[in-house]
């Protein structure tokens, strides 16, 4: 459990002043000059003793990543994107720092970019975050009047500008590289890896792309020192993470916590339990709608960090758990989240543009149990076709929580299709199509 | 170099390569839809997966760098399961309608699946359907059949320059589409068919005419502008169905411009399919030999002085030797193969030709183009240049435009002047443009046939080698002094010196009663009007335009895809295309009947056989009995601009003038479309 000594985001529900003036009081903007002192390289030394990882779901070591970018000064400029366009489902975290914490972000990207040798940060603000990026835009403002940023920025001798960009509602533009494409002004589409946006990014530059988060710990942990930030948590699970909790608890809410904690101790605590009680749940999907779920066996035990979730074949994720109890109809649950997918997928790549459509029409016979018992394994057969197969991560998305439900949950699909066999008679209904009434379907 | 070792095949591949690349050098087949060579690589069909070892996931290989030592496996279980997993998805929103799908035989969608598709389909949910689009008269669309590839986005954006296509909407409702409906503007939008790798776009001019495996295929070569594009020439049952393009590098690459493709529906109309002579003022069909008995009746008699012959644009090298030898007998000086009346420098072949060849293009670093319109004259060229000018980056291929080049040469510009007085300054004044065509270590100039049929056209040359000279252009190992011509025939005859000899006429001369008998070879280009009332016309040639109109005495010949022929593309490449079909009627191969008539004439030509006319034309030309053009006439420089001699592109010679496809063409991108009020 995190103790309030370590806490980063002090002012994560807003109760203090968010502008210049409350960020300074909780130490932000504090002798930054002295940070950039310590020079680029003992900079990306730190935090890659901090052994933070990125904390935007895919959890690769930020360090490592900062440490990817030429060294000295090249032809082409570098740049520091900000990816600020949370869209995951039921994942607010990011939000919350834009909100109440803008300063720590902007002060945060200053000594990022002066670590990559970068002059310019570009933040894609998720486009329905008005409200967040009129805070930010306040705080920006602020901080260009007090000589926090532009030339000079903050008397460190580093020129740096921060730039904010709102995106405008495509899910695919939190992907790094469709992200670098958006802010292009292309249409939001992942490009093929390599390159690395560390060697040809936004237009063509060196650029490295990190969530709100993972830069925003930055200042925080360059004062501390990495050693502090490495000692919370488990081994290559380091450090506290903002998470949230939604669905079925009695005090859904957004928080900071140690990594490693159980997760039946962070619904209890952070939760205020489950609805109905403990016994009541049915299954947690630990971090966004892209992870595979977990039933309440898992939940009972294992902790809320990368590896230990990895181990049970999910993931962290964005670390904002769905919790649902015993009254959620899980399969459509689940196929809500494969609409979703496929109401996002771009469209590029041949696996997720046609395989999302066709998993989403499964799983809706699915619900209905208007489907046969083999079409689970084709079902799962279809994940397995689609995932690791695309230019990026959606496709995996997509599949992962179909795969988690047919892993933990298949009797109850089974159990359905029976249901709607004995009630229509027959096992024809599958030749239909997905649109067809079904009360015609009785009635022969 | 690189080694990679692909299935356990060592392979040495240039550093940058992709694994693609690799994979065809270890002789490994990589089945692909979106890759194109020529193309930027999109990556998004994923059909081309392979494995690489130690990759957590299969990679696309289209798009994936080679390294040193790296270790791609093509032929494993997880690389077999993921092409059959993205040829499902391929097909389970395809409509599978082959059998009326104008690709089938040809479909590389088709065709994989083949190698890896399922018999069966798991997919029984709803298919989506797409509208088509309208994309104008040349490519039609059956959309539903896309699978979003984006080859033909890429196509018109990279190549052809005119990025008209684009992918609205995400997921599984991508459209490939214009935004707004309209016709597509590229002279090169036929490529689109070939490039497409289903049946989603293909040739509407040609919908369900035939089938690609009942087609005879001819190589041949592409005379609707002087680039000597290579073609294959597809036949069913005596007529011509198809013409698509064939690989060249040095030359078209593997484009072919819509003029050159589509006129083919001008082939079987307004042909001259039998002999035709006027009596009493009316045209009455004969025989051959009382066409020829009608000729020599008229020539009896008549001075060689009195004779003249002008060459058309679509000639072959042969027929030209022929008609050339024929005028010689007969004591004709009054030869000339510029119907426009240009005037070229004939002192040396390179200074008539596009003399660094278009290969050269990718050579050169900076660009100076004076009077030609190289989108119209030439789209297959201009691609060209477009690729040099994308491969340079925006600043990287300085391009100066003297003359008129249109609102889009798809490359950007500086607009230096638009006639001979801008180019006199061009070449007296230090234009900063100027130090840079100095500074260019392979500078490129190109003269139009907009600069040169022109009365000063003499003095607009000299000026071009001037200017040649002082930057150059014109070094040890480079020449840079470009000719671009428009007319197929205009080398050939240049190099067979089909010019006035020694007190000749010139076209201009021989019109308005400067002969009493004038022999058109395909001639229709030039003002027909102008022929003097008295002159007796042979129009000998294959379509029913302005020549024949006027002709006395017609005999049909062969259009290109009736002969065997040589032609001489504008960078003087000599190159033969090959007998497709039969002439229509009783029209025969152009030179066999110049040797028909000759032995009526009694100057029979010594050759019989087209092997015979062949080994005549080797001996090579007597080009030095040709009255020269002398750079630096007495004229002097007009202050006309130079403008477009051609009204539009689509409309330039006989055949396609025959063509409805051309015509139509013609009609919907004519500059002012009147709109019907509604």
């Amino acid at each position: 459990m995190l103790s309030d000594k370590d806490r980063i985001f002090t002012n994560l529900y807003g109760q203090n002043d968010w502008r210049l003036a409350g960020a300074r009081a909780r130490g932000d903007w504090n002798d930054t000059k002295a940070i950039l002192g310590k020079g680029r390289d003992a900079i990306v030394a730190e935090m890659k003793a901090s052994s933070l990882r990125g904390r935007g779901g895919a959890g690769f070591p930020t360090g490592l990543k900062w440490s990817f970018m030429p060294k000295g000064d090249g032809p082409l400029p570098h740049y520091l994107v900000i990816n600020g366009d949370e869209s995951e489902p039921g994942t607010c975290k990011d939000r919350e720092i834009l909100r109440h914490e803008p300063h720590k972000l902007i002060e945060s990207a200053l000594i990022a970019s002066f670590a990559m040798g970068a002059h310019a940060a570009y933040i894609y603000v998720r486009g329905e975050f008005y409200n967040e990026a009129r805070h930010l835009q306040c705080a920006v403002d602020e901080a260009y009047e007090a000589g926090l940023l532009g030339k000079n920025a903050a008397g460190t001798g580093w020129d740096f500008d921060f730039y904010i960009h709102r995106g405008a509602g495509a899910y695919i533009c939190g992907e790094e590289t469709a992200l670098l494409e958006s802010l292009e002004g292309k249409k939001g589409q992942p490009r093929m890896k390599p390159p690395f946006p560390a060697g040809a990014g936004l237009y063509g530059c060196p650029t490295t792309v990190n969530n709100v988060e993972s830069i925003a710990v930055a200042s925080t942990i360059l004062r501390r020192g990495g050693a502090w930030f490495a000692g919370l948590g488990r081994p290559n699970n380091t450090g506290s993470k903002l998470m949230a909790i939604s669905g079925h608890v009695n005090t859904p809410c957004v928080f900071e916590e140690e990594l490693g904690v159980p997760l039946k101790e962070i619904i209890e605590k952070h939760g205020g339990g489950v609805r109905g009680g403990w016994d009541n749940l049915l299954a947690v999907i630990p971090g966004g709608c892209s992870v595979p779920l977990l039933p309440k066996e898992i939940c009972e035990t294992v902790l809320m960090d990368y590896d230990s979730l990895r181990a049970e074949r999910s993931g962290l994720g964005t670390a904002c758990m769905i919790v649902m109890d015993k009254s959620t109809d899980i399969i459509k649950a689940i196929a809500r989240f494969s609409q979703f997918f496929k109401h996002e997928s771009c469209g590029q790549c041949t696996p997720c543009r046609e395989g999302t459509g066709w998993m989403m029409r499964v799983m809706n016979r699915m619900v209905e149990g208007r489907a046969e018992i083999e079409e689970i394994d084709m079902l799962e057969q279809v994940t397995r076709q689609v995932e690791g197969h695309t230019i990026c991560a959606l496709g995996d998305a997509a599949a992962w929580p179909i795969q988690g439900l047919i892993r933990h949950f298949r009797p109850v699909m089974e159990e359905r299709i029976h249901n709607y066999k004995q009630q229509h008679g027959g096992a024809k209904q599958v030749q239909v199509p997905a649109s067809a009434p079904v009360a015609t379907l009785a009635a022969e | 170099m690189v080694r990679v070792i692909v299935d356990g095949i060592p392979v040495d591949v240039p550093a940058g390569s992709s694994a693609l690349q690799a994979c065809e050098a270890a002789g490994k087949e990589i089945p692909r839809f979106c890759f194109h060579e020529r193309l930027s690589v999109a990556g998004n069909c994923r059909m081309c997966l392979v494995q690489v070892v130690r990759a957590p996931k299969p990679v696309a290989s289209c798009g994936f760098p080679v390294a040193e030592g790296m270790q791609i496996l093509t032929d494993t279980e997880v690389v077999r399961k993921a092409r059959r997993a993205v040829m499902e998805f391929l097909l389970i929103n395809h409509p599978l309608d082959c059998p009326i799908c104008d690709q089938g035989g040809e479909c590389d969608l088709q065709d994989q699946a083949y190698g890896y598709g399922s018999g069966i389909s798991r997919y029984h949910e709803e298919k989506r359907a797409v509208t088509d689009k309208n994309l104008g008269p040349l490519v039609k669309t059956v959309m539903t059949r896309c699978i979003q590839c984006t080859r033909c986005v890429r196509f018109c954006t990279e190549v052809a320059g005119t990025p008209e296509l684009g992918a609205v909407s995400r997921g599984e409702n991508v459209e490939i589409t214009t935004y707004v409906e309209k016709a597509l503007t590229s002279e090169l939008s036929g490529n689109l068919i070939d490039i497409c790798p289903v049946g989603a776009l293909t040739s509407k001019p040609g919908a369900f005419q035939a089938r690609p495996w009942e087609m005879k295929k001819t190589d041949a070569i592409d005379v609707m502008d002087a680039v000597g594009t290579n073609i294959q020439i597809q036949a069913r049952g005596g007529e011509v169905k198809r013409i698509v393009p064939r690989v060249n590098d040095d030359i078209n690459e593997e484009w072919l411009s819509d003029k050159g493709r589509f006129s083919v529906d001008g082939l079987k109309r307004r042909r001259l399919d039998r002999p035709w002579v006027r009596v009493h003022g009316k045209l009455q069909a004969v025989s051959w030999q009382d066409a020829f008995v009608a000729i020599a009746r008229r020539l009896n008699g008549v001075p060689g002085s009195r004779i003249g012959a002008i060459v058309g644009d679509l000639c072959e090298a042969e027929s030209i030797m022929a008609l050339r030898d024929l005028m010689l007998a007969l004591g004709s000086p009054n030869l000339d193969c510029r119907q426009d009346g240009a005037l070229y420098d004939t002192s040396s072949r390179s200074r008539y030709i596009f003399a660094s060849g278009i290969a050269g293009i990718d050579e050169a670093d900076a660009l100076l183009v004076i009077g030609a319109d190289p989108r119209h004259d030439a789209p297959v060229l201009n691609a060209r240049i477009r690729k040099r000018y994308l491969a340079a980056g925006r600043s990287g291929f300085p391009i100066g435009v003297i003359g008129d080049v249109g609102a889009d040469p798809t490359w950007a510009c500086e607009r230096l002047g638009d006639g001979p007085g801008a180019l006199r300054d061009f070449v007296a004044g230090s234009h900063a443009f100027a130090e840079i065509l100095k500074n260019a270590k392979k500078p490129m100039i190109i003269i139009g046939q907009e600069a040169l049929a022109r009365e000063d056209a003499a003095d607009v040359q000299a000026l071009c080698t001037q200017l040649a000279e002082s930057v150059g252009a014109i070094a040890e190992g480079w020449n840079g002094l470009n000719v671009l011509h428009t007319a197929a025939s205009r080398v050939a005859g240049l190099d067979l010196g089909f010019l006035p000899r020694p007190g000749g006429r010139s076209v201009r001369g021989m019109l308005s009663g400067g002969v009493d008998v004038l022999w058109l070879l395909g001639a229709d280009e030039f003002p027909v009007h102008a022929i003097g009332p008295e002159t007796f016309v042979i129009y000998q040639g294959h379509h029913g335009d302005a020549g024949a109109a006027r002709a006395d005495v017609i005999l049909p010949g062969a259009a290109y895809t009736e002969k065997s022929g040589t032609w001489v593309n504008t960078e003087g490449r000599v190159q033969r295309g090959f007998q497709a079909v039969f002439p229509p009627g009783e029209a025969r191969e152009d030179w066999r009947i110049l040797r028909a008539v000759s032995e009526v004439l009694g100057h029979t030509l010594p050759y019989d056989t087209l092997e015979a006319l062949r080994e005549r034309l080797r001996l090579g030309n007597d080009a030095e009995a040709v009255q020269p053009d002398v750079p630096g006439g007495q004229s002097g420089l007009d202050a006309r601009p130079f403008t477009s001699l051609t009204q539009g592109y689509y409309l330039t010679n006989p055949i396609s003038r025959a063509s409805p496809t051309m015509n139509e063409c013609a009609r919907v991108h004519a500059p002012h479309t009147a709109v019907a009020a509604e």
